[in-house]
């Protein structure tokens, strides 16, 4: 057994705060991957210098504020979290697997415990949101027929700002410790009393300043799509992925407030000796966890309803037909937005409400999977007398649509509230909501990645490696959480890290063979992306629209102009772009005119730096250096507001010879 | 194999056809055939309260896949039947609306909510832990002159201290209950959250400090089971587990007498916890008599604690638990709230902090300065108790008596809608004839 947390944290010193020698972990796995990270880190370094990338790098992606680079970043982002999340999960896997009669395993509970935080915020916070709003970044511009986001200096800012919440967690694995309190951290365990070191505190630096970054990139969002559309796109004529991420964005603007005021709570009862959620003074833990399932409900709606959107537009395209029932989607997706709000006591049925209390958010629970049923129906009778083709999108929507009605289910059965005393915090808890995670977002991800994929970079993706990937994947995920079903059913409950009933092991290591499915599936994508970008040329896509696409996103070419569009397009139909194609409309040749676009600025990288040395300071109790990044923000903020020169026009000549390139090409292709 | 009647069904009711029958002879048969490998304690426990929670999971399991499967056979048979090979297949890209379907794929979903809405609103009130249980099991109703075993829990870092007030005798990390006994549990913790569960006896509760919640099951098989923490609460909650064990009353009666017979156990109790403040417990002897001296001793962080018993329990500890006051020179909640409802001190009530602080930087940092009251500190004590008079743990009993007729609940005396007929042909004329007694449904207040 550990007695490593036995190691006296309180040393402090003006200069330093908490900081001193005995922050460096002293477990040797994670001394082997800060090795492993140090000399990787120092590799990229050397070739990002070594190939004179990083002017290139500064210039075009970190200081740009196109909607199309940002999002990409996003992804990049999400994909990079993805793989320490999974690393985390892999562990867990193994430990759970080996901790029988009386083998400990081979993590102490402090190191398995912190796993097991990490595995949960990263994948949420640093995983799925930027892969969510990396996708609407990219898209919600190109589908409204606009050439930026509303505010696209704070898209960037946003950008880094959940960058530098990444950073922090990624720091809080070298330098002392991250929390170890589950991914919700609930007091009291979460209080000063119980964890006096510095893991909560990385988890709320990095929770406050992520959060900044999403809430801004809500408004934006909302801003963009509420004000940016192209002319005759009405509400009710936008693409449905616009749709669910206006719904996505008004959640999280809603929402996330909620999640900074219940972490500023959390953060004055331990710097500043406040009572909101202490056992002293009347402090009630049950107030923290009512409010941070206020914001925790409507954020795993936030992550689903953009893929929701991802799965329609899919259908769609590759069924040949309109998507059925469109109005009939959109007030699907308008009632889940609200009922989002009216459910959260689910999480916590056994803390001992009234019944019929408990009832009455057991049935507003069950509520909601109507409209979700009649999405999935909607789905379904698009395919319904289609021309379905099996590309690897559509491949990844049936397994979305296979998988996730199994996840609802058992949704549905958590929300009952006498068989929740019975199956909450158990096993079969964590199997239903990896089953609709990974069976909804993730899969969804995965079909959004290879339909848009040409789009962003003008070829597609390899059909061979993607097949082994889903073939995996899928599989595999069934592998991996089916046996989490059974044991929940056998009274497991979850966080566990040693176990006294041998008979469970074999459950457990049927568990384990799927996630080595799964990072075969994981390792597979990966080769898919190396293999595609090695044969960019065979798989070069000229004509801008590779699968007969519907929006206006396949209007234009593949990579788009920064600009997007030449000309802003008239909207007359739902399916904007097969209205076009089909009515034979003609993309304009001349009379281009400059386009007026926003102007690149290194503040928000600038900030957000500022911002990432502001947390390490306060989680480090380094009073002076908190003071002097905080006032550093502002006062950089300040220094920004004084920036006149943040717009420029593209000169007519570059439009028309960037056109003239795309007819060009198109002739090509069509000929 | 249990019989097959509706678990929702009260005992003494004439079972007429259930309309669960069938479902549950399916369910049994589906659910014997994938899982009989393992011991899913979920789906067939020892507890009544368990089984009727683990009923639900089967009903409302069935109830979904009535529609689950036929929507995962078309998207199978329309993902085949619409792939773009097959030629004779209809395509119409550009038919988008059916009202008749939109109708379906609305109601569909409903109807099934509303099934499923009634099911949760009887079963949540009729499976409110705070209720106590009106049936032993499905065929024997509790006894009118019945008195609950009671016992108090308390979650403390990291083992389960179990006291039984009637016998006057605790345990730690050892649960023993007699077979077919209503049991009431009042359940608290001294410091973070957790949840008390017994998988094999009835669903969990939150255990949490400063609080108190409740638990009402019965034990219908004896056995030893497995009890644990449901809820992660810090290094020590892997190894949180308690044994369970249901015995004859002859049986319990004896325990109660060993216990209450038992010597101070050598310790130590179990291995030190990674205590920050490094004084490790000495092992000295434990059991005995569980005074607050005593409590105090033990609550402090350890792991892996072997089974202590103690032969006599102080009278009033558990509700100093409860109202964190067992340190002495400790303000109780109780007292703290009574003086807020009065308005509070002002800045006379400044004086007070150090008495309320319960955890604050730390729990023993905390009790070593309020450890030996001085003068002062007694006064303070004396005068605030004079003010507020409140006594601990009088709060009023928040439990809530099972109904003693279930019909209604079940629906019994209402007329069913004759023109579906999904009525009970014999109990509805039979309800027209007598009149029908309502239960409130309110819980807590």
């Amino acid at each position: 057994m550990a007695t490593e947390a036995a190691v006296d944290h309180s040393h402090w010193s003006p200069l330093l705060g908490r900081l001193w020698l005995d922050a460096i972990p002293q477990e040797p796995i994670v001394l082997a991957t800060f090795v492993v990270v140090v000399l990787g880190g120092i590799a990229m370094v050397g070739a990002l210098t070594y190939f004179k990338l990083w002017s290139y790098l500064w210039k075009e992606w970190f200081t740009s504020v196109d909607h199309k680079k940002i999002g990409i970043m996003y992804m990049v982002l999400g994909l990079v979290m993805f793989l320490r999340g999974f690393a985390d999960a892999v562990m867990m896997r193994i430990q759970q697997s080996m901790a029988f009669n009386g083998n400990e395993g081979y993590l102490n509970a402090h190191h398995y415990d912190q796993i097991f935080t990490a595995h949960g915020v990263i994948m949420i916070f640093f995983v799925a949101m930027p892969f969510v709003t990396g996708l609407m970044n990219y898209l919600v511009p190109l589908q409204i027929g606009a050439r930026d986001v509303s505010f696209p200096f704070l898209n960037n800012f946003s950008f880094w700002m959940t960058t530098a919440g990444a950073v922090l967690v990624m720091m809080s694995l070298f330098i002392g410790e991250f929390a170890q309190t589950g991914w919700l951290a609930y007091p009291p365990l979460s209080n000063l009393a119980y964890s006096p070191w510095v893991g909560v505190d990385y988890y709320i630096w990095a929770l406050q300043i992520a959060g900044v970054g999403t809430l801004l990139s809500g408004v934006n969002l909302i801003c963009t799509i509420v004000k940016m559309r192209a002319p005759g796109m009405t509400m009710m004529r936008m693409p449905i992925f616009t749709w669910t991420s206006l719904c996505t964005n008004i959640l999280i603007v809603a929402a996330f407030p909620v999640l900074t005021a219940v972490m500023t709570m959390l953060s004055v009862d331990r710097y500043l000796g406040f009572n909101f959620f202490s056992n002293d003074f009347g402090g009630s833990p049950m107030m923290y966890v009512n409010l941070i399932w206020i914001w925790g409900h409507p954020e795993v709606y936030i992550l689903i309803l953009p893929l929701f959107g991802v799965f329609s537009e899919v259908t769609s395209t590759f069924s040949g037909k309109r998507l059925f029932g469109y109005s009939s989607m959109v007030y699907a997706t308008l009632v889940i937005t609200i009922l989002s709000y009216l459910v959260w006591l689910h999480h916590f049925f056994t803390m001992g409400s009234g019944a019929s209390v408990n009832s009455f958010f057991g049935i507003t629970t069950m509520v909601i999977s109507i409209p979700t049923g009649a999405k999935l129906f909607n789905w379904l009778f698009t395919m319904y007398r289609g021309r379905i083709r099996y590309e690897l999108p559509m491949m990844w929507t049936i397994a979305f649509m296979l998988t996730f009605t199994v996840g609802g289910m058992t949704g549905v059965l958590l929300a009952v509230p006498p068989a929740d005393f019975v199956l909450h915090n158990s096993l079969f808890l964590i199997a239903h909501f990896h089953n609709v995670i990974i069976g909804g977002v993730l899969f969804g991800l995965f079909a959004a990645i290879n339909f848009w994929w040409p789009k962003a970079f003008g070829f597609k993706l390899n059909q061979f490696w993607g097949k082994v990937s889903f073939w995996l994947w899928v599989p595999g995920f069934w592998v991996a959480f089916m046996p989490l079903y059974v044991l929940g059913l056998m009274g497991v409950t979850r966080r566990m890290r040693v176990f006294d009933d041998p008979s469970l092991q074999i459950w457990f290591i049927i568990a384990g063979i799927g996630a080595a499915m799964i990072a075969g599936g994981i390792g597979a994508m990966l080769v898919q992306f190396a293999v595609s970008i090695w044969k960019r040329e065979e798989l070069k896509e000229e004509t801008g629209d590779p699968w007969n696409g519907r929006t206006l996103e396949w209007s234009t070419s593949s990579p788009p102009p920064e600009y997007n569009f030449a000309f802003t397009p008239i909207v007359h139909d739902i399916d904007a772009w097969e209205d076009m194609k089909r009515c034979g409309v003609q993309r304009p040749t001349s009379g281009f005119r400059p386009i007026h676009m926003p102007k690149g600025t290194g503040t928000g990288v600038i900030l957000a730096a500022l911002s990432t040395i502001c947390g390490f300071a306060m989680i480090w109790y380094i009073w002076w250096l908190a003071a002097i990044s905080f006032a550093g923000i502002i006062g950089y903020a300040i220094f920004h507001t004084f920036n006149y020169k943040r717009d420029y026009h593209i000169p007519v000549e570059t439009v028309e010879a960037t056109e003239a390139a795309r007819t060009r090409q198109l002739a090509a292709a069509g000929a | 194999m249990h019989p097959l009647e509706s678990r929702l069904n009260p005992p003494g009711r004439s079972s007429g056809p259930s309309r669960f029958l069938n479902l549950r002879a399916l369910s049994a048969l589906a659910l014997a055939g994938s899982l009989a490998a393992c011991n899913t304690v979920v789906l067939d426990p020892a507890g009544d309260v368990a089984r009727q929670q683990g009923d639900l999971v089967v009903i409302s399991t069935l109830l979904m896949l009535l529609i689950v499967v036929p929507v995962m056979s078309a998207v199978a048979i329309f993902a085949w039947r619409y792939r773009a090979s097959n030629k004779d297949a209809r395509y119409e890209p550009d038919w988008d609306h059916s009202t008749q379907l939109e109708l379906l794929i609305w109601t569909a979903p409903l109807l099934i909510i509303i099934c499923l809405g009634a099911v949760t609103w009887v079963s949540t009130h009729l499976l409110d832990p705070y209720r106590s249980i009106g049936r032993i099991d499905a065929r024997t109703a509790v006894a009118a002159d019945a008195r609950p075993l009671q016992v108090e829990v308390v979650a403390l870092d990291w083992k389960w201290l179990f006291i039984y007030p009637e016998q006057g005798i605790a345990t730690v990390n050892e649960l023993v209950v007699p077979t077919g006994r209503p049991l009431q549990f009042k359940i608290t913790s001294s410091s973070v959250m957790n949840s008390f569960y017994v998988p094999a006896m009835a669903g969990q509760i939150y255990a949490m400090p400063g609080m108190e919640t409740r638990l009402h099951a019965v034990m219908n098989e004896p056995g030893k089971f497995v009890g644990l923490s449901a809820n992660y609460s810090g290094a020590g909650f892997s190894n949180m587990r308690f044994a369970a064990h249901s015995v004859s009353e002859d049986q319990f009666a004896k325990w109660v007498g060993k216990v209450k017979a038992s010597p101070m156990q050598p310790g130590p109790i179990g291995e030190a916890a990674d205590d920050p403040l490094k004084n490790a417990p000495p092992p000295r002897p434990v059991g005995g008599n569980l005074d607050r001296a005593a409590y105090l001793e033990l609550e402090k962080p350890s792991e892996k604690v072997q089974v202590i018993r103690y032969s006599s329990v102080a009278p009033d500890l558990y509700d100093a638990i409860v109202d964190m006051c067992v340190e002495p020179g400790k303000m109780c909640s109780s007292e703290m709230m009574a003086i807020d409802a009065r308005g509070g001190l002002g800045k006379a009530g400044i004086r007070n902090v150090s008495m309320l602080e319960y955890d604050k930087n730390g729990r023993a940092e905390g009790s070593k300065a309020t450890a030996n009251p001085n003068d002062a500190v007694r006064k303070e004590l004396a005068w605030v108790r004079a003010l507020c008079r409140q006594i601990p743990g009088a709060a009023p009993d928040g439990t809530i008596k099972a109904p003693a007729d279930m019909r209604s609940l079940n629906g019994a005396g209402l007329a069913a809608p004759q023109s579906i007929g999904l009525g009970d042909e014999r109990a509805a004329p039979a309800a027209r004839t007598s009149p029908v007694e309502h239960i409130s449904l309110n819980s807590r207040n």
